[in-house]
């Protein structure tokens, strides 16, 4: 096992431990918002971490670029949809 | 370890399922629908069937899934929320009954199926020369079985047809209103950012899809959320139904199929054959053509019948 798979076996296994301990605060936190806020740990760091870890598995650049994009469109999705439901969550109930 | 991902995956999908079907919260089966069809798309891709994979979680999950939450918001504003809840065992009995025999029919027919399974890949991968392409799902749908693809086609504008219908008569040849009345300002940006990228991805999808997998309905709905983001944003409002551009863009793909097939009748061996030296380019020509209008009547098929009187 060379030093590359090393690497991607370490970060993948680590981005899967980011999505399993998202998914456990998604179905036990309190509020929406403290869900919201484990959810997008495991939606950006997690699959960031996986995408790192596969990125020295790809043979072509445009593999590697099209992973990391991925990622980005991944990022800017996650943020968008937390953003529109904790603005529906604080409008329900101001006071939280 | 892949036997346990997918046993895991089909595991899901029979709860998913189940819960789709017996829960009584309708928004909340829509969303589990909605869950499915992406689920679905994994499995696809499990078998290595990457084309109806990217299909499936685009039209089955996403685009159904908007459909079915537009008319779920219809019908919550119409009917009150007891009659919807209301259910007769009698109402569901007939449908579960059909549903087990039709599950119970297919089951037989899967384990009845002979080994080796009998198949056309083969002919179809040895004729793809004949058509320039390189992918032999997108030589099925657009050579071999093209009548099909066409039909299809011609299938959605007449859906779009039947849904426009349905607008009063002072609305007809209208917009459909859908600017909700709270725009939430991470919306806009979306509707700003994303876009450029969406686009990119659907021209993207039309030129890989003739020698790997991605095609025109991938495209076509990319397209479709696209546009219907910027509508939703309230960045630009849907359009007039009534004009020109908007019809001979809905129509230029399927009337674009027919000219190119009734063309093969004059120039190639019959209805919808290609001559061989100019196959690929006529194909990735129908294609582009077909994925705006595909892209067209997606979107106005969510955003739903004209309520706006024209403008003139």
């Amino acid at each position: 096992m060379g030093l590359s798979d090393a690497f991607t076996l370490v970060c993948v296994v680590a981005g899967a431990l980011l999505f399993l301990a998202g998914t456990l605060g998604l179905l036990r936190f309190p509020d929406t918002l403290s869900r919201l806020h484990a959810l997008s740990k495991a939606d950006n760091l997690g699959l960031g971490l996986i995408v790192l870890g596969l990125l020295p598995l790809q043979t072509s650049l445009m593999g590697g670029v099209k992973l990391v994009c991925i990622w980005l469109l991944a990022q800017l999705s996650a943020a968008t949809a937390s953003q529109l439901i904790a603005g529906i969550a604080a409008r329900r109930k101001p006071q939280a | 370890m892949s036997l346990v991902f997918d046993i895991a995956l089909v595991a899901g999908l029979i709860a998913l399922a189940l819960h789709v079907v017996v829960t009584r919260d309708g928004r909340g089966a829509i969303l589990a629908f909605i869950a499915f069809g992406l689920l679905l798309g994994i499995g696809w891709a499990r078998l290595a069937a990457v084309d109806v994979a990217l299909t499936e979680a685009a039209i089955g999950g996403g685009l159904t899934g908007m459909l079915l939450l537009r008319a779920h918001a219809h019908l919550a504003r119409e009917i009150p929320p007891e009659a919807m809840a209301r259910a007769e065992p009698r109402r569901w009995l007939a449908p579960a009954i059909a549903c087990s025999l039709v599950t119970l029919a297919l089951g037989a027919v899967v384990l009845a199926f002979p080994r080796p399974a009998p198949s056309l890949a083969h002919q179809a991968v040895a004729s793809l020369e004949t058509t320039g392409l390189g992918n032999p799902v997108t030589a099925v749908l657009l050579a071999y079985r093209a009548i099909d693809t066409l039909l299809e086609k011609i299938v959605l504008i007449l859906a779009l047809v039947g849904v426009w219908s349905l607008s009063r008569d002072a609305a007809w040849g209208g917009a459909s209103q859908l600017r909700p009345a709270i725009i939430p300002e991470p919306l806009v940006f979306l509707a700003r950012v994303l876009p450029p990228f969406g686009v990119l991805i659907a021209v993207y999808q039309v030129w890989v899809g003739a020698d790997l997998p991605g095609g025109t309905f991938q495209a076509g709905t990319i397209l479709a959320a696209m546009a219907l983001l910027v509508m939703l944003a309230g960045l630009r409002p849907a359009p007039p139904t009534q004009a020109r551009v908007l019809r001979v863009m809905l129509a230029g793909g399927p009337a674009l199929f027919v000219l190119v097939g009734f063309l093969g009748v004059a120039a190639a061996q019959g209805f919808l054959s290609y001559p061989e030296a100019i196959a690929k380019p006529l194909i990735v020509g129908i294609e582009a053509a077909l994925t705006l209008s595909i892209a067209g009547t997606l979107a106005l098929l969510v955003a739903g019948p004209p309520d706006k009187a024209p403008a003139s």
